[in-house]
C-alpha cells in the first residue's frame, strides 16, 4: 500500500544560518556573525545528509532547496560537497530541481557561475521592493539598480529564476504596487513569490508595532484589495497564483515548496530545520536546534514528534488547502479516519468560498483571503 | 459582666478613604487594646480584604478597654461598618446595635455622598454623633469650611467637632474622651429574661456558624439553651466571647455589651439577622427586626464549558452557606444551556459572587444581562415578580408593569455639575432637590434601578473624573411604560440578551446595542445582520460585514507545526464563545453589550 507521504514526493531542504545583515522585519533563523569556519559547516551538514538517509533509506529526490539565511553566502564547494553527498547516498528524479536562495548584492552575482557548475539550477532572489527608499526602509543592503543586474546575471546563469517581493508595506499604495507589480512581471521571470508584509513578534518590526511607532501599515481593507489586484494583474501577465503567494507560468512552479505543500516528506537539514519523515510506518516531525554554534557543535535534532493521524490531517489541509489544486477529499477522510463534516462543506460551499464534489476541497479564490477561517470550520468538533 | 454605665458603644461613619481604618488604628493602638508587636495597619481592615475576595461584608467588631479622664474603666465596643452602597443594608443593622457614632470628615475634602448616605443611617437609628475631622496635618486640611458643610448639608451641631491627625495620633485622646463623655451608655437590665439581638452571623471553617450578638436584657452564659424567636430552633451555647479584634472567650455578656456565641449552627440560613434571641423555656417581647436584604440585581451564571454545571452548583452551594443575601435558581437557556439565575444586592456583589466561582473553584463563566426585578401586573388581578426578561410574559395577558426606583443622592464640584445632570436625565431621572454648599452640588434624583444597576456608576466616574460622590437608596415601585426587547443575530433571537427598557428609549438603546454587537462579535466568513425588536418589530439593525482577509502569506516547511499550533489555539479560543446558529458570540459581549457610552 501507497504511504501518505508519496502524494507529495520528497526533497531535502538545507539550511544556511547567517546572514550580512538582519534584515527588520525577518523572522528566519539567521544570524550575523563576524567569520564561520565554512569546512567545519560543510562536514557537518554531508553528516546529517548521511543520517538522514539512515533514516528514510533509499528514496528518489525530487528537489534540493538550501534555504537561509543566506545561503548565496555558502561557499560553492560547501553546496558542491553537499549535493555530491546527496547523489551518492540518494537516488534523483532526472530533473531534479537545485534551489538557492540569494540576495540579490555584487557579493553574490560573482558566485553564479560557480554555483551552476556544481549543480544548482534554479535562483530564488530576495528583491523585496523595486524601489530604493522602500529598500533602505526595510534594511535591506542593495538598490533596485543592484537587484536588476543581479537579476540579469541570474537570468543568463540559470534556467530558471525566481524572485521575491514584499508589498503591502508602510505607506504603500493600490497605485504604487499596481505599478511596481508591473514592472517587476516585465522583467523575463517565470516565478515570482508575493508576500503582504507580515509584522512578527520578536523582530525590530514587532517591537516597533507593539510601541505603536510602525506607521502607514495598510488597513485590512486596502491589504485585501491589493492581494485581489495582485491575483488579477498577475493572471494577465500568464502567471497565476498556484499558491496563497506564489505564482508561476505553467510548467516553473517550485517542485521543492510543492512538495510541503503537497504535505510530502522531507528532511530538514541545518540550525532550526523542519522535516517531516515516514519510517516504520510512522510519521514524524523534526526540528533541529536553532542556535548555529550549538547546532555545530552537536546538539542538534531538538524535537521528534510522533504526528498523529488527526495530526497530519490537519497539517495536510492546511498546507494543501493553499494550493490552487486543492486536496483530495479521500486523502483527508482516510488520514483523520473519518468523513469530512458534509453540513460544514456545505456552509462554506453556500457562501461562495469553497468548491467541492467528492474528489477534492478547493478555496475559490474569495476563500483563499480568509484560509485561517476555513480551515478550523473544516475540522470542527 | 460590666456595668452598663462604664459601656460605649459605637460605630464610624465615613466616606471612602477619609481615614476610618486609621482612626481605628489609633484607638486600638493608644489603648493598648493590641500589643504593639501585633499592631500592623490597618487592623480591622481583614473585613476590607474580605470586602475584595468577596464574602457579603460582616460588621467587623473589636473591644477596647479605655480608662478615662475621670478614673472609671470603661468598656467601647466598636463596630465597623463597610461603606459600599451594596452593603447599605449591613450598615444600617449594624448601627441598631450601638448608641452612637464618630462620624470622620477628612477635613481636606468635605462631605461627600457616602458621608451622607451612612450619617442619615446613624440619626435614624438615634444615634448621639461626635463630629471628627480627620488629617489635620495636611496643608489643605480646612476645618471651618468642613464645619460649615457639616452645619449645612447634614444639619447637626458641628461646634464639639474634635481636629484628628490618624497619622500623628493628634487627638485621639480627645476622641476616646469624648466617646466616654459625649455618648450615651447603653440601657438594659441584668436581672430581666435574656433577650439579645442576632446582629449578624457568618461560618468558620473551625467553630461553625459565629453569631454576632447584642445584649439587651439579662445574661448570657456558656452552656446556656437559648431559642431564636424567628423560628423557634433552640440551641446549646457552646462557646461566647468577645473580639479584640481576635476571638477572645468570656464567662458572661450582660445588657449593653457585644459579643460572639458558637451554639453548633451549621449554616448561616439557619440564623436570621436581626432575631431576637431569649432562653430556651422563656418569652420575651421580640425586638422589632430587620428587614430582610433583598436581592435587587439578577442575571444569569453559565458555566462556559457546560460540563462543568455540576462544579457551579457546588460552588454556588457553598458560596450560599455564607451570604444569606445571595439567592439562586436553576436556569436553562436556549442558547447557554443549564445555569443559574441568581441574586444580588447589587453590581458590585454580582462581581464579588462572580469573581469568586471564577477564581476560587476555577470555573469560567457566562455571565447574562443583569436585570432588575419587576413586577408585572396580569389583567387577571395577579402580580409576576419578573427576575428575567427572557421570561416575560404574553403582553396581551399584562396589565401594566411596575419598576423599582430609588433616591440618589449625589455630591459633585459645580464644574461638573452639568454632566451629572444630564447623566441622570437621560436614564429617565427627576431631580427631587439641588443644593450648594459651598463649590459643591448636592443633587438628589429619583432614578428607575434599572437604569442605574448596570454602568451609572462607571460613568458618573467618568463624566466628572472621578470627583463626584454617589449614594443611593430604595424607594419603591412604580408604574411605567416599559417593554421587551429582543436582539437577533443572524436573525436568530438570543434569549440571553434581552432586556426590559423603558418605550421611549427602546430606539436608542436598541441602536446602541447594535453597535455594541457590531464591535464585539468577530467578523464571520459571511454577514451577519444584527437586529433589536420589540414583539415583531425591528427597531435598530446593524450589519457587520463579512471578514475580508485572514491568511498566513507564507508557509514553508518549517511553518507546518507553526501554523498547526497557531490553528489549535484558535479553535480552542472559540470554544471560550457560544454559538448561536452559525454565529461565534464571545462571553464577554453579554455583559459588554449592555454598557453605553453616552
Ligand atoms: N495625612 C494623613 N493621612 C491619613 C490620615 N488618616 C488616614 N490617612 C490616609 O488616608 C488614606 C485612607 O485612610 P483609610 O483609613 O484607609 O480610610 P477608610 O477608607 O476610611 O478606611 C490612607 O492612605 C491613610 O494613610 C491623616 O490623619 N492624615
Ligand atoms: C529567507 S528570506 C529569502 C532569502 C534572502 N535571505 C533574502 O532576504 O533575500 C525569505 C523571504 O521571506 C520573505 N519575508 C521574510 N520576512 C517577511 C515578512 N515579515 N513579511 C513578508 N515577507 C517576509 C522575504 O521576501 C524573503 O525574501
Ligand atoms: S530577509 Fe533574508 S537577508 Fe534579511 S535577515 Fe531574513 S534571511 Fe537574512
Ligand atoms: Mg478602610
Amino acid at each position: 500500500m501507497a504511504e501518505d507521504w508519496e502524494y507529495g514526493g520528497f526533497g531535502i531542504y538545507v539550511h544556511w544560518p547567517f546572514c550580512a545583515a538582519k534584515c527588520p522585519y525577518c523572522d528566519f533563523n539567521s544570524h550575523v556573525r563576524p567569520s564561520v569556519d565554512h569546512a567545519a559547516w560543510a562536514d557537518a551538514l554531508v553528516e546529517e545528509i548521511d543520517k538522514g538517509f539512515d533514516v528514510v533509506g533509499d528514496r528518489i529526490v525530487r528537489s534540493v532547496f538550501f534555504g537561509g539565511g543566506t545561503p548565496s553566502l555558502m561557499e560553492p564547494d560547501t553546496v558542491a560537497r553537499i549535493l555530491d553527498q546527496i547523489a551518492k547516498r540518494f537516488r534523483q528524479t532526472n530533473q531534479i530541481e537545485v534551489t538557492l536562495e540569494s540576495n540579490p548584492t555584487s557579493v553574490e552575482m560573482g558566485k553564479f557561475q560557480d554555483f551552476r557548475k556544481v549543480g544548482v539550477n534554479r535562483i530564488s532572489m530576495g528583491v523585496q521592493a523595486l524601489n530604493d527608499s522602500d529598500l533602505r526602509r526595510l534594511g535591506r543592503m542593495h538598490s533596485v539598480a543592484e537587484a536588476r543586474a543581479a537579476f540579469d546575471i541570474a537570468r543568463s546563469t540559470f534556467d530558471r529564476v525566481s524572485f521575491d517581493l514584499i508589498y503591502a508595506r508602510q505607506d504603500q499604495t493600490l497605485a504604487q504596487w499596481e505599478a511596481e507589480l508591473t514592472s517587476a512581471l516585465e522583467m523575463a521571470v517565470d516565478h515570482l513569490s508575493l508576500y503582504q508584509l507580515t509584522i512578527e513578534p520578536g523582530t525590530v518590526f514587532g517591537t516597533r508595532h507593539a510601541r505603536g511607532q510602525l506607521r502607514g501599515l495598510p488597513s485590512e481593507d486596502l491589504g485585501a484589495d491589493m492581494f485581489e489586484l495582485t491575483q488579477d494583474i498577475c493572471e494577465g501577465y500568464g502567471m497565476p497564483a498556484y499558491e496563497v503567494s506564489n505564482h508561476a507560468k505553467p510548467d516553473a512552479q517550485s517542485q521543492h515548496n510543492l512538495v510541503y505543500w503537497r504535505y510530502g516528506d522531507y528532511l530538514g537539514i541545518g540550525p532550526g530545520a523542519h522535516g517531516r519523515v515516514t519510517t516504520h510506518g510512522a510519521r514524524f516531525a523534526t526540528e533541529e536546534e536553532r542556535m548555529p554554534e550549538a547546532w555545530l557543535n552537536g546538539s542538534r535534532r531538538i524535537v521528534t514528534e510522533n504526528l498523529t493521524q488527526d495530526v497530519q490531517a490537519w497539517e495536510m489541509a492546511l498546507m494543501g488547502l493553499r494550493l490552487r489544486e486543492g486536496i483530495s477529499r479521500q486523502r483527508l477522510e482516510e488520514l483523520q479516519q473519518r468523513p469530512v463534516d458534509q453540513g460544514k462543506v456545505q456552509h462554506l460551499i453556500e457562501i461562495g468560498l469553497i468548491e467541492s464534489d467528492s474528489e477534492r476541497i478547493i478555496v475559490l479564490k474569495q476563500g483563499v483571503m480568509v484560509l485561517n477561517a476555513i480551515i478550523p470550520e473544516l475540522f470542527d468538533g | 459582666m460590666t456595668p452598663l454605665k462604664n459601656i460605649r458603644n459605637f460605630s464610624i461613619v465615613a466616606h471612602i478613604d477619609h481615614g476610618k481604618s486609621t482612626l481605628a488604628d489609633r484607638l486600638i493602638q493608644s489603648t493598648q487594646t493590641v500589643a504593639d508587636r501585633d499592631m500592623k495597619e490597618q487592623l480591622l481592615d481583614s473585613m476590607d480584604i474580605e470586602r475584595e475576595r468577596g464574602i457579603t461584608i460582616k460588621a467587623n467588631t473589636v473591644r477596647i478597654d479605655y480608662t478615662g479622664a475621670d478614673g472609671e474603666a470603661y468598656v467601647l465596643n466598636l463596630i465597623d461598618t463597610p461603606g459600599h452602597v451594596d452593603f447599605a443594608y449591613e450598615v444600617s443593622r449594624s448601627m441598631r446595635a450601638v448608641e452612637g457614632s464618630l462620624l470622620v470628615v477628612d477635613s481636606t475634602q468635605g462631605v461627600e455622598a457616602q458621608t451622607l448616605a451612612n450619617v442619615y443611617q446613624a440619626i435614624d437609628a438615634d444615634h448621639e454623633i461626635v463630629p471628627v475631622f480627620n488629617k489635620i496635618d495636611l496643608p489643605a486640611s480646612d476645618i471651618d469650611r468642613v464645619a460649615e458643610q457639616v452645619e449645612d448639608v447634614i444639619g447637626i451641631d458641628a461646634s464639639g467637632a474634635i481636629p484628628v491627625s490618624a497619622k500623628t495620633g493628634e487627638g485621639i485622646q480627645e476622641t476616646l474622651e469624648a466617646i466616654v463623655t459625649q455618648l450615651p451608655a447603653p440601657e438594659g437590665d441584668p436581672d430581666a429574661t435574656l433577650k439579645a439581638m442576632l446582629v449578624d452571623s457568618w461560618y468558620d471553617a473551625y467553630l461553625g456558624v459565629i453569631v454576632l450578638i447584642r445584649v439587651m436584657d439579662g445574661q448570657l452564659k456558656k452552656g446556656q439553651k437559648i431559642k431564636f424567636m424567628s423560628n423557634g430552633t433552640v440551641h446549646h451555647v457552646d462557646r461566647i466571647g468577645v473580639f479584640r479584634p481576635q476571638m477572645e472567650a468570656i464567662d458572661v455578656l450582660g445588657p449593653g455589651e457585644i459579643g460572639f456565641l458558637t451554639a453548633s449552627i451549621k449554616q448561616v440560613r439557619d440564623t436570621r439577622v436581626g432575631d431576637t434571641i431569649t432562653h430556651e423555656r422563656k418569652e420575651v417581647e421580640p425586638l422589632p427586626g430587620f428587614k430582610p436584604a433583598q436581592p435587587v440585581v439578577f442575571c444569569g451564571l453559565f458555566p462556559v464549558d457546560s460540563a462543568q454545571f455540576e462544579d457551579l452548583r457546588e460552588a454556588i452551594d457553598k458560596l450560599a452557606l455564607n451570604d444569606a443575601s445571595f439567592s439562586f435558581e436553576m436556569e436553562t437557556s436556549a442558547a447557554l444551556g443549564f445555569g443559574f439565575r441568581c441574586g444580588f444586592l447589587g453590581l458590585l456583589h454580582l462581581e464579588v459572587i462572580r469573581d469568586r466561582i471564577e477564581r476560587e473553584y476555577d470555573i469560567e463563566l457566562i455571565t447574562t444581562a443583569p436585570s432588575v426585578v419587576y413586577h408585572i401586573f396580569m389583567k387577571d388581578g395577579s402580580m409576576i415578580e419578573l427576575h428575567n426578561p427572557a421570561d416575560m410574559p404574553d403582553l396581551s395577558t399584562v396589565d401594566h408593569l411596575e419598576e423599582p426606583r430609588i433616591k440618589a443622592t449625589i455630591l459633585v464640584p459645580d464644574e461638573y455639575l452639568g454632566d451629572v445632570l444630564k447623566l441622570c436625565q437621560d436614564r429617565r431621572g427627576i431631580q427631587l432637590d439641588l443644593t450648594y454648599a459651598g463649590s459643591r452640588a448636592m443633587a438628589v434624583y429619583d432614578l428607575p434601578l434599572n437604569e442605574v444597576v448596570f454602568d451609572f456608576y462607571d460613568r458618573l466616574k467618568s463624566v466628572t473624573k472621578g470627583y463626584a460622590s454617589f449614594d443611593y437608596q430604595l424607594e419603591g415601585y412604580r408604574e411605567d411604560n416599559l417593554v421587551k426587547m429582543s436582539v437577533l443575530v443572524n436573525d436568530e433571537p438570543v434569549d440571553a440578551l434581552s432586556m426590559m427598557v423603558h418605550r421611549d428609549r427602546a430606539e436608542m438603546r436598541g441602536r446602541a446595542m447594535c453597535e455594541k454587537l457590531k464591535d464585539l462579535i468577530p467578523r464571520h466568513m459571511f454577514k451577519i445582520p444584527i437586529q433589536a425588536a420589540i414583539g415583531g418589530k425591528v427597531i435598530a439593525r446593524e450589519t457587520l460585514s463579512a471578514l475580508r482577509k485572514d491568511v498566513t502569506a507564507k508557509c514553508y516547511g518549517g511553518d507546518a507545526t507553526r501554523k498547526r499550533k497557531l490553528l489549535e489555539k484558535q479553535k480552542a479560543g472559540k470554544k471560550k464563545m457560544r454559538q448561536f446558529g452559525k454565529v461565534d458570540i464571545p462571553q464577554e459581549a453579554f455583559i459588554s453589550a449592555l454598557k453605553m457610552d453616552g
